[in-house]
């Protein structure tokens, strides 16, 4: 089992090197610089500017200068933001993120697996149909277009719920979640549908209906753990695209999430900023990834097997 | 009175392209203690019939169009789910064809065993670990106590059906219902778990309705035979009767396709065509771990034209040596020569070029025939790849290759699934026999047939094998097959060859007592 975590993790380095490498030079490959933009600078603030945060040195050793910093857990200092580090400013940022994200993933969760298993009941009948075309709708709406509709139709013509803001007013975190999360409740409602269909299909399900259990009881008790593990999968890598991709939400709803701040770092060439949100994301991306597959594993008994032989 | 006695009962499966009467006005009855045997091709509608009267046939596409089941006095078609689900698993068990697949990965075989008595009779997990421990002691588990926490992955095929039975019985049922549950297990194991159902059936006074198609696995244990044909059932009565005097055409023809006999004895002059020195085959699960050795020091001659048997229970060794011979699996080492090129040291281009004269058919026609390529693709391909034909005499060659194997040339556009398990097989012989190669690996390629579909095959084979001039090595599990087809027979036991003799000597004087446990749990001594 150790080693099994072990292996994986150190497959992780090379990728999240690559990411941060290539990150690097497409970077600063980017025309214009962090102190272009806003009113012309004398060239000596310039030059005194670029000395403290390292942009006189040659592309390389800057290249090098970082590697060493983040070796140490130092994303180094903010461009825009003089006087605050990108790690203070991801850790502001990162509990709204993170919390939105959560909600995201509980609600994809009920809705998904709750679709998903009552479609694969009865396939290709109505109980499967509506569903399914649901979720297909869903997988296809952007967030950008289904959040607006949202806002629309519950806080405005119906005037239910709070349609800006995080934590303000009560029930305002109802319709970010629900945004963010209905394209991956979609997705999971397809996954469980198939995974589902697959055990049904199973003679070992014959074998718990030729005991007398009654259909509920084969559902969850001998389908559900089979059925549901393509979606537990997925969750890793889910939860850390919900991080990522709720930028568009944050927006949308004026949440101060880390999001907000990878767009604007984009368009400031923050450089430090724009590279600490994309390593630490990426990184939570393999992190996540790694969660899933254990978790998958372990519910597998034959895998789990094989885990624990593998020298724990 | 019967315990169970089913008549006149017909089922149909609607679907879009029309509806088909899988049982058409079946009766047959189980009396109390008894065994009846309903046998069957796939496809006769033997085993609709059971999962029929107990609710287990998904309906749409299944319907019950009419008869009735009764079972103590209740009609089982007339009651409502609720009803049946109390029958079902308490009065009515049953046993399955596959163990691999019929018991839930996921779950302990103890949280298994125990469902059907606490959802049945109530009982406490305590009470009820209990008696499922005793159980288990009694199909021959030998240490229950840990069986129970064990998942099924850790057993063998014979260990599941063991668990399989022991859960069928747990309710002290009064009917038991056992859909081939012998089908896919070796012989030996085969042998001792037909012995187990009807020594359980005996103590426990059941009525066990057992489904096959094999007439020779029934004709040891069965009281009273059915015999069912596309939804029909066109013979029946009891044992003896039907072995001596069969009425019915499809019944003789059932008897007919026993694997029975012997090959006449070729007098092949010995021109070894392969030789086999010192072969190792070992498989190193994890670096560091010990090796399983799944060949083993193994040296054998295989002689131009004989066709060679080579018998062994699953995990014998006995695949592994036909891949190693064929260069599919690498080898640890040993020598094979074919005629006088040394195969263990060819790589690259000179094996490709080797390829085409050596070909394997496979046990499962199913799996190992691209289900995305037409029959011509299939049979084209092996040409192609070999440059054995120009573009121009193509087609040619593969309709001469169609005519071989007995498939009508109409079928050249069609994809595997639009195909029976016997016409699958027959196009993966054609796809062996596309380069004309001079020396065949078929591993068990009759196993996954019905009796009537294998003796085609067998004859097939045997047929092939004189017109092309192959030199063959069967793998089999199946001794009686075996015996039809062989002119020599090799045992194989734990990786290493135990015996080795013509076909006659084995079968008649066997030297070593492996060979002997073999012969005896060949089932069907009585049908021969």
């Amino acid at each position: 089992m150790l080693r099994f975590i072990l292996m994986r993790v150190l497959q992780a380095l090379p990728v999240i090197f690559v990411v941060i490498t290539a990150t690097f030079f497409l970077v600063r490959s980017a025309p214009g610089g962090p102190f272009d933009q806003e009113k012309v600078v004398i060239p000596e603030v310039k030059k005194a500017l670029e000395a403290q945060y390292r942009l006189d040195l040659p592309l390389h050793e800057q290249y090098f200068a970082y590697l060493g910093d983040l070796a140490q857990g130092d994303l180094g200092p903010s461009f825009k933001y003089p006087g605050r580090s990108v790690n203070e400013i991801l850790f502001s940022g990162l509990p709204v993120t993170a919390e939105l994200g959560l909600y995201a993933l509980m609600i994809a969760l009920i809705i998904g697996v709750t679709a998903g298993v009552v479609a694969s009941l009865r396939p290709n009948t109505a109980q499967d149909y509506v569903p399914m075309s649901l979720a297909m709708i869903g997988i296809c709406m952007p967030s950008f277009l289904l959040g607006p509709l949202l806002v629309l139709v519950f806080g405005i013509w119906l005037d239910w719920l709070p349609i800006t803001g995080w934590g303000d007013i009560p029930g305002d975190k109802i319709l970010p979640a629900l945004t963010l999360g209905s394209a991956y409740a979609a997705y999971i409602a397809r996954l469980s549908r198939a995974g589902m269909l697959e055990i049904l299909s199973q003679d070992y399900i014959r074998t718990a209906r030729a005991k007398g259990l009654p259909e509920w009881r084969v559902v969850t008790q001998h389908a559900l753990r089979g059925g549901l593990i393509p979606v537990i999968a997925f969750l890793g890598p889910a939860f850390a695209g919900l991080l990522a991709g709720s930028f568009v939400v944050e927006t949308i709803f004026q949440i101060p999430g880390l999001g907000r701040f990878y767009v604007q770092a984009a368009f400031n060439r923050d450089y430090t900023m724009i590279l600490g949100t994309t390593v630490f994301l990426s990184s939570l991306i393999v992190f996540f990834n790694l969660v899933s597959d254990i978790i998958a594993a372990w519910l597998n008994p034959r895998l789990r097997h094989q885990l624990s032989g593998g020298g724990s | 009175m019967a315990l169970l006695s089913v008549d006149n009962l017909s089922v149909s499966f609607v679907t879009r392209n029309g509806t088909n009467k899988a049982v058409d006005n079946v009766s047959f009855s189980v009396e109390q203690r008894q065994i009846t045997a309903i046998i069957g091709e796939s496809g006769s509608g033997k085993s609709v019939s059971c999962y029929a009267m107990l609710g287990l046939v998904p309906s749409p596409p299944g319907r019950i169009d009419g008869g009735t089941a009764n079972f103590q006095g209740q009609d089982l078609l007339a009651l409502s789910e609720a009803e049946l689900r109390a029958i079902r698993g308490r009065d009515i068990t049953m046993i399955f064809q596959d163990p691999m697949t019929c018991l839930n990965p996921f779950m302990k075989i103890g949280d298994q065993l125990i469902e059907p008595l606490t959802l049945h009779q109530n009982l406490a997990k305590g009470p009820a670990r209990a008696r499922a421990m005793a159980l288990l002691d009694e199909v021959g588990i030998r240490d229950p106590q840990a069986a129970m926490s064990a998942f099924p992955h850790e057993f063998s095929g014979g260990m599941r059906q063991r668990v399989m039975i022991a859960m069928a019985l747990i309710n002290e049922p009064k009917l038991l219902i056992a859909d081939e549950p012998t089908t896919a297990l070796d012989v030996t194991i085969q042998a001792q778990i037909l012995r187990l159902i009807a020594e359980l059936q005996t103590k426990r006074d059941i009525g066990v309705l057992f489904i096959s198609h094999d007439l020779a696995v029934v004709s040891d244990i069965a009281d009273q035979i059915v015999v069912m044909e596309k939804g029909k059932v066109v013979e029946s009565g009891q044992p003896k009767a039907i072995f001596d005097n069969p009425q019915h055409p499809y019944t003789q023809k059932l008897l007919a396709a026993i694997p029975s006999g012997q090959k006449a004895a070729d007098t092949v002059a010995p021109d070894p065509l392969i030789r086999i020195e010192h072969l190792r085959t070992w498989f190193t699960p994890t670096a560091g771990a010990e090796p399983v050795k799944a060949v083993d020091d193994v040296s054998l001659e295989i002689h131009r034209g004989e066709v060679l048997g080579l018998v062994g229970e699953s995990g014998s060794g006995k695949s592994t040596l036909g891949r190693s011979i064929l260069r599919l699996v690498p080898i640890t080492g040993g020598q094979i020569t074919f005629e006088d090129t040394e195969l263990s040291s060819l790589e690259g281009r000179a094996l490709k070029q080797f390829r085409h004269r050596m070909q394997m058919i496979f046990q499962d026609p199913y799996a190992s025939l691209n289900p995305r390529m037409t029959v011509y693709d299939t049979l084209a391909e092996p040409l192609l790849l070999h440059g054995l034909v120009n573009k121009a005499g193509l087609d040619q060659a593969i309709r001469e290759l169609m005519d071989n194997v007995g498939l009508a040339r109409s079928f050249l556009r069609k994809y595997p699934h639009e195909f029976s398990g016997g016409q699958r097989q027959r196009i993966a012989i054609g796809r062996a026999l596309a380069t004309r190669p001079e020396f065949i690996v078929a591993d068990e390629p009759v196993s996954a047939l019905d009796v009537t579909i294998q003796a085609q095959i067998l004859d097939l084979l045997a047929d092939l094998t004189k017109e092309y001039g192959l030199t063959m090595l069967f793998i089999s599990h199946d001794l009686a097959v075996i015996r039809q087809i062989a002119d020599r027979i090799a045992v194989m036991y734990h990786g290493k060859l135990v015996e080795e003799g013509s076909t006659a000597q084995v079968f008649d004087s066997p030297r070593e007592d492996y060979t002997r446990s073999l012969l005896a749990a060949i089932p069907g001594a009585n049908a021969a």
